[in-house]
C-alpha cells in the first residue's frame, strides 16, 4: 500500500497538548512541512516564545531556544548573525509579539534581519487564561475586558501586518488563516514562501496566521472557525501586502 | 598569559574592548549610554576587521536577548552598558542563569537612582551580586581597579563564563572607563570554547535536537535545576575566588574596598603604614564569589575592619556576614556623586585606628 500522508520529518513523534479545535497544531504542521520541503530540518533553529507555543521544542525535531516573553525576534537576530547559513524562525503569539515584544519585532523587521517570523493571532492571551490582547476585537469579551473591549479605554486592535508592511526591511509580509481547508492550502504556500525568502537571503519574512482559541472564546471548534470568517477576517483582511521577487519559483 | 603585545596608552573602556577581541569575542550587541560609549565605538570600528560583527540594538532589552541568541551557539559574545541599561537587562540576566548560557556583560556604572549622573559610583553592588532579576541565581562578578586589570579580567570573564556556563559581569565605573593609562595587552592561549560542547545550538545535523530552556514544569524538575545551579555557585567559591591582600599579616586593622575605591585606598593604606599604623588591605576581585572565607580567617586574628565604598553601605553587609561576630566593622560611604581622595581615606583610617586600636 502506498503511503500518501505522514508526519513531517521536522516534527517530533509526540501528541499535541493543545486544546481541541486550537489552530496551533495546524500551524506547527505547516511550518514543519515547509522545513521538509526545502530539507532544512538539520540546519534550522526555532525560537520559541512565551504562551501556548512555548512547547515548540517538544513538537519540532529541530534545535530550539526558548526566548523570554516578547524577545524572540531579538534572540533570533543574535542567533542568525552567528549562524548565517542556518535557518532561524520565531513562532510567537499575539500577546508575545504585538504587546510586550512590539519593539523587538519592529526593529528586527526594519533591519531586514534574515529570519522568518510566524505570528499566530488568536485575539486573546491563551495560556494565561483568556485575558485581553492588543489584537482583541472591539466589543470582544475577555477576562480583563469582561464588558467587551472599549476603544475609549483600551484602544483599537493592532494590525501588525499592516504596520510591518510599511517598513523597508521585510521581504514578505502576509496574513493568512487556517479556518477552512482552502485557507490552509493558501497558508501552506505563503509559509513556504516565507522560508524561501530566508533561503535566498531576501531578509525578514513575516506571516500572520489568524487562529482560533475555542477554550478562551467559549466556543466549540466549529463556532470558533466561523468566528474567524465572520469577525476576524473582516477586521484583519487576508493577503500579502509586501513581497520581494524570488529567484526560484515553486 | 601567553603572548604579550606592545604596550599601549589607552582608556579603560578601550582596554576592555581590545581585550574582548583578543579573547576571541567576534560578536557585540549594544546600545549607547555614557560613560561606556568607547566600548561599542571600538567594537564597531574593529570587529569588521577581524571577521566579526557589531550590531547596535534598539534597546538594552534587545541587546541582552541578541546576546542570548548568539551565546546559545557557543561563540564568545559581549555587551556593555551602564546603570539604566543594566537595569533593563535584568530580565535577560535571569534567563541567562536559568538557561545556563555563557557571555560577558560590562557595567561601567554611573550614579543613580534614576537617570542619576554620569560620574563614578559603586551603587550597583547589590544589583550585581544579589541578583537583580527574578529567581534564585548569581552572576560571576569581577571588579577591576586599573586599566591593566580591566584588560586582564575581561579575558578572565570569558574563561569563567565558559567554565561555569554563566553570565560574567565586569563591574567597573566611570573613572575606570575614562582614565587613560599604559597597559600591556596580551593574547590568551584559548580564544574560544570547545566546539564539542553537548548543548550548543548548531542545527540538529546527525544528532538529536537540542533545546535551551529555563522552563521546568514537571514535578521536582525545577527544584533539581535550582540545586544544580547552587552546586555550580559552590564550586565557584571553592575554585575561583580572587582577591588581593596587602600587609594583613601583622595588621591591627584591615581596610576592605573594591574597584576604584580600593585603588585610592592603596595610597591611603601606604601612607598609614609609613606613619606607623598597622593597617592592611583586602581587595575583593571577585565580588561573587565573595572572598568570605579569607575574611573569616583574617578576622580570627585581626578584630578591626574598615570598609569604604562609593555608596551608602552595600559590600559592607557581606563583610559583616563573613567576619566572626567579635569583629568591629566601621564604614565610610560616599554615595554616587563624588569620589573620595587618598587624603579623605587616610583621615578615615587614622580616626578609625585611633578609636578602635589606640584607645582600646
Amino acid at each position: 500500500m502506498k503511503q500518501v500522508f505522514k508526519r513531517p520529518e521536522s516534527m517530533a513523534d509526540k501528541p499535541f497538548h493543545f486544546c481541541p479545535g486550537c489552530h496551533h497544531g495546524i500551524v506547527h504542521r505547516l511550518v514543519a512541512e515547509a522545513l521538509d520541503y526545502f530539507q532544512l530540518r538539520e540546519k534550522t533553529i526555532g525560537i520559541a516564545s512565551v504562551g501556548c507555543s512555548v512547547f515548540l521544542y517538544d513538537y519540532f525535531a529541530v534545535d530550539v531556544i526558548e526566548a523570554p516573553h516578547g524577545r524572540a525576534a531579538a534572540v533570533a537576530t543574535g542567533t542568525k548573525r552567528v549562524l548565517r547559513d542556518h535557518i532561524v524562525f520565531t513562532y510567537q503569539g499575539d500577546g508575545d509579539l504585538a504587546a510586550i515584544g512590539t519593539a523587538e519585532v519592529i526593529h528586527a523587521a526594519n533591519r531586514g534581519d534574515n529570519i522568518t517570523v510566524i505570528f499566530v493571532n488568536n485575539s486573546i492571551y491563551g495560556m494565561t487564561g483568556g485575558q485581553m490582547a492588543p489584537t482583541t476585537l472591539l466589543g470582544q469579551r475577555s477576562t480583563t475586558s469582561p464588558y467587551g473591549r472599549d476603544n475609549q479605554r483600551d484602544g483599537y486592535p493592532i494590525k501588525m501586518t499592516e504596520m510591518l508592511a510599511a517598513l523597508e526591511g521585510p521581504s514578505l509580509v502576509s496574513r493568512v488563516a487556517v479556518n477552512t481547508p482552502g485557507n490552509v492550502k493558501k497558508a501552506r504556500k505563503v509559509i513556504r514562501k516565507a522560508f524561501q525568502m530566508q533561503i535566498e537571503g531576501k531578509g525578514f519574512s513575516f506571516v500572520e496566521v489568524l487562529s482560533s482559541c475555542p477554550t478562551n472564546w467559549g466556543m466549540t471548534p466549529v463556532e470558533a472557525n466561523q468566528r474567524i470568517a465572520d469577525e476576524m477576517i473582516p477586521y484583519y483582511p487576508l493577503g500579502t501586502l509586501k513581497e520581494r521577487e524570488l529567484v526560484d519559483s515553486f | 598569559m601567553s603572548e604579550p603585545l606592545k604596550k599601549v596608552f589607552t582608556k579603560g573602556n578601550e582596554a576592555i574592548a581590545m581585550a574582548a577581541i583578543n579573547a576571541g569575542c567576534r560578536y557585540y550587541f549594544g546600545y549607547p549610554i555614557t560613560p561606556q560609549n568607547e566600548i561599542p565605538e571600538y567594537m564597531a570600528a574593529q570587529l569588521p576587521k577581524v571577521g566579526g560583527e557589531f550590531l547596535q540594538a534598539e534597546s538594552e532589552i534587545a541587546s541582552i536577548n541578541m546576546l542570548l541568541g548568539a551565546a546559545a551557539t557557543g561563540v564568545r559574545v559581549m555587551t556593555s552598558s551602564s546603570g539604566p541599561g543594566i537595569s533593563l537587562m535584568q530580565e535577560g540576566f535571569s534567563y541567562f542563569a536559568g538557561n545556563e548560557l555563557p557571555a560577558v556583560v560590562v557595567n561601567m556604572s554611573r550614579q543613580g537612582p534614576g537617570l542619576g549622573g554620569i560620574n563614578a559610583t559603586q551603587g550597583d553592588y547589590f544589583q550585581s551580586v544579589k541578583g537583580g532579576g527574578h529567581g534564585d541565581y548569581k552572576l560571576i562578578v569581577l571588579a577591576p581597579h586599573t586599566g591593566q586589570e580591566l584588560y586582564d579580567l575581561t579575558i578572565k570573564a570569558f574563561e569563567l563564563a565558559e567554565k561555569y556556563r554563566m553570565l560574567t559581569l565586569v563591574l567597573g565605573d566611570a573613572i575606570l572607563g575614562q582614565i587613560k593609562e599604559p597597559i600591556t595587552p596580551w593574547i590568551p592561549e584559548k580564544t574560544g570554547g570547545d566546539p564539542d560542547r553537548d548543548w550548543l545550538i548548531t542545527g540538529a545535523r546527525g544528532r538529536a535536537p537540542r533545546r535551551i530552556t529555563s522552563l521546568f514544569l514537571a514535578d521536582g524538575e525545577m527544584e533539581k535545576h535550582n540545586w544544580h545551579l547552587q552546586e555550580k555557585y559552590a564550586r565557584l567559591e571553592n575554585d575561583d575566588v580572587m582577591f588581593e591582600e596587602r600587609a594583613t599579616d601583622d595588621a591591627a586593622m584591615v581596610f576592605v574596598a573594591f574597584g576604584s575605591v580600593a585603588r585610592i585606598a592603596k595610597s591611603a593604606v601606604d601612607q598609614a603604614r609609613a606613619e606607623g599604623l598597622r593597617v592592611g588591605l583586602l581587595r575583593p576581585i571577585t565580588l561573587f564569589p565573595f572572598p568570605r572565607r579569607r575574611l573569616a580567617e583574617i578576622g580570627g586574628d585581626c578584630k578591626n575592619f574598615l570598609v569604604a565604598e562609593m555608596n551608602t553601605g552595600q559590600m559592607v553587609e557581606d563583610v559583616k556576614l563573613a567576619l566572626p561576630g567579635d569583629c568591629e566593622v566601621d564604614f565610610y560611604g560616599r554615595p554616587g556623586g563624588s569620589v573620595p581622595t587618598p587624603e579623605d581615606l587616610y583621615e578615615v583610617i587614622r580616626e578609625t585606628y585611633e578609636k578602635r586600636v589606640l584607645d582600646q
